[in-house]
């Protein structure tokens, strides 16, 4: 397998990637205030992770998809011909460029917030979001900005990737699939299967990454069904996996960055702080999937936060 | 009659010859769906996905995004119910050309409830995108690929095993949104699908030998459900309509018709017959079928309600009716 180029040749540094982050956990925040609720530890937890896949890991061409996104153009069929995906915004598809595959679709406002910050997606393509009629949707569907397949059911998305994967493999590409999964994931018994045929496959031209975080919608995991250890089942399963401190972008980007050739599937285990960067948000653990302010005061505490965010910047 | 032996396995390996696009991904029930034939031809392009239906649908809608053509072999009910989600969320939403190839319709199996796809006709209906084929005879076997690969989207196909009866001419194959027209007559018309149409063609040639008119026609295309010939039997049967189906009658065969006469206003009476919102057991295929209802005498003693009339049919009189493989019946008019 060919090493994997960043997607320009001059290489982000650390400090870059982490400012992209920071970036992107105030805009999830702003929209969290705007719309009175959001998947804010989310942005907390991942935004390492994917700021590093896309300046670091993937090799992706500039978008094709229209800044500012199209509206809903129905769902898919034999009668809609316009009926689009997400994918633009992730690049042309071409035998030598890599597919990014979005599985935890809640996580939809940290990837558009990513894309703004990378000049993919317009900063007022956040206008249109959770709005009636938009494809910026609060859950991302396979038209939103950056998605690609249908992946709400969770569990899904990691299985039609291995397909894309299988079907590259065929034709010879020399483009990886690049898939991002949250650790609850790991609760459904597909996943399970789709490891289990992605190794016995052979299919080393995917890789996965996971956002560990510790949480789900109930509460902490190990409080709704343990997963662990994560790490060891994977590897059962025949997967090459690391665990990395999900905050640290060279220690995300390194197993991606091997020159060997896989005959087995990738994982990164990316340990994440749900908290990470918006310390305040620990007050309300255990509860951390979704965030709604519940007072005013609670919004002026975090309105004062995000303007601190700022002024950090400078 | 004829009877041909596995048609499907040796078909399979033709019609995919000249098509490299084509796939085969099963769930080791390779042989015993006829795809072994396959995987010994074409071993590049068979995939073994191991007993992990969820998988295989994802998979399967992978490898359609990249423009490749996977046909899913496994039995009928684990295409429909232990994947379910999958089929409607990977595949069918985003309109993905995944053909479904599930055996073991209804109650062909002494395999028992485990076995038996007695709902998955309404399973597949009920979602959007997805087209609906069942096959009644070695000629729609031979002809059912075609057909499913002409469909812009997902398509579901019942399809038949073992040795199959060549009820239809081999050179007529199954066409898209048309029924095969077998007979016309006034009196009666008689939908039916799959293994029961066999059952209905024993029936209505003893009926007629009691001076019954009876229009028949053979449905291989449960979804998308816009014949007008259906529609015009319908409307020209005096006494009533009995559809008859291997599978449930909420959701399939009968419950498609029942919608197509209350909206198009056809009044008049309907017969289902089909398991009557029960599941069935392991027993042999004649045994189910007199069982549950599903056989020439039920059909019988459907038109003995619609027509007040009592037929003096044994079940060795209908037993005795020589079936012929039969041509669709050039319509010089409307019925």
């Amino acid at each position: 397998m060919a090493r994997i180029h960043s997607q320009s040749s001059e290489r982000p540094t650390v400090d870059s990637i982490r400012s992209v982050a920071d970036a992107v956990r105030r805009r999830v925040l702003e929209h969290t205030l705007t719309n009175n609720g959001g998947y804010l530890s989310q942005a907390c937890s991942s935004a390492e992770i994917l700021a590093t896949l896309y300046l670091r890991v993937m090799r992706l061409g500039p978008s094709d998809a229209s800044s500012i996104p199209k509206p809903f153009a129905g769902v898919p069929g034999a009668d809609n011909p316009d009926a689009f995906t997400g994918a633009g915004y992730n690049g042309p598809k071409g035998p030598d460029f890599d597919r990014f595959i979005f599985s935890p679709v809640h996580y939809a406002l940290v990837l558009y917030s990513l894309l703004i910050e990378l000049g993919r997606l317009d900063p007022n393509a956040l206008d249109a979001f959770n709005r009636d009629g938009s494809t910026v949707d609060l859950i991302g569907a396979e038209h939103s900005p950056g998605h690609e397949v249908t992946a709400g059911s969770l569990g899904q998305a990691i299985s039609q990737a291995g397909g894309i994967a299988l079907a590259r493999r065929l034709r010879g590409d020399s483009g990886r699939v690049w898939v991002f999964m949250s650790d609850g994931e790991f609760q459904e018994g597909q996943t399970w299967e789709a490891f289990a045929a992605l190794a016995y496959h052979g299919l080393g031209n995917i890789g996965v990454y996971v956002d560990a975080n510790a949480q789900q919608c109930d509460g902490p995991m190990d409080s709704v069904m343990c997963i662990e250890p994560l790490g060891d089942r994977l590897r059962a399963f025949g997967a090459e996996v690391h665990e990395v401190d999900g905050h640290d972008p060279d220690a995300l980007a390194a197993p991606a960055e091997s020159m060997a050739e896989r005959d087995r599937p990738l994982v990164v285990i990316a340990r994440t702080d749900p908290c990470r960067g918006i310390e305040r948000l620990r007050e309300r653990a255990p509860k951390l999937h979704y965030v709604r302010f519940k007072s005013e005061t609670e919004f002026e505490t975090y309105r004062t936060l995000l303007n601190q965010m700022r002024e950090g910047i400078r | 009659m004829e009877t041909v032996q596995r048609p499907h396995r040796e078909n399979l390996v033709r019609w995919a010859q000249s098509r490299p696009e084509v796939l085969v991904l099963s769930a080791d029930l390779t042989a015993s769906c006829e795809a072994d034939g396959f995987r010994d031809a074409y071993p590049e392009r068979f995939f073994s996905m191991g007993m992990a239906e969820q998988n295989m649908m994802g998979f399967a809608a992978g490898l359609a995004r990249e423009g490749l053509f996977p046909f899913i072999h496994t039995f009928a009910v684990f295409v429909t119910r232990r994947p379910f989600d999958q089929v409607a969320m990977s595949i069918a939403y985003p309109n993905l050309p995944v053909r479904l190839i599930g055996f073991l319709p209804g109650i062909t199996t002494a395999g028992g409830v485990t076995h038996q796809a007695i709902d998955d006709v309404a399973l597949m209906r009920i979602l959007p995108n997805m087209s609906v084929l069942e096959c009644g005879d070695a000629t729609d076997v031979e002809s059912v690929l075609d057909v499913a690969q002409a469909v812009n989207g997902p398509v579901y196909v019942r399809m038949l095993r073992g040795e199959v009866p060549r009820l239809f001419d081999a050179g007529e194959p199954m066409v898209l949104g048309r029924a095969r027209v077998l007979g016309e007559g006034r009196d009666l018309t008689v939908l039916s699908s799959g293994i029961c149409t066999e059952e209905a063609m024993r029936a209505i040639q003893a009926l007629r030998g009691q001076g019954l008119s009876i229009a028949h026609l053979h449905v291989s295309t449960l979804k998308p459900f816009e014949d007008p010939a259906i529609e015009a039997a319908i409307a020209g049967a005096r006494l009533g309509v009995v559809t008859m189906e291997n599978h449930g009658i909420i959701g399939g065969l009968g419950s498609v018709v029942a919608e197509l006469m209350a909206e198009k206003g056809l009044g008049g009476r309907l017969i289902r017959i089909g398991l009557r919102d029960t599941y069935a057991h392991g027993a042999s295929r004649r045994y189910l079928m007199r069982e549950y209802g599903l056989d020439a005498m039920a059909l019988v003693r459907a038109a003995e309600d619609l027509t007040s009339t009592q037929f003096d049919l044994t079940e060795e009189a209908l037993s005795r009716v020589r079936l012929e493989t039969m041509s669709r019946i050039d319509k010089t008019e409307d019925l």
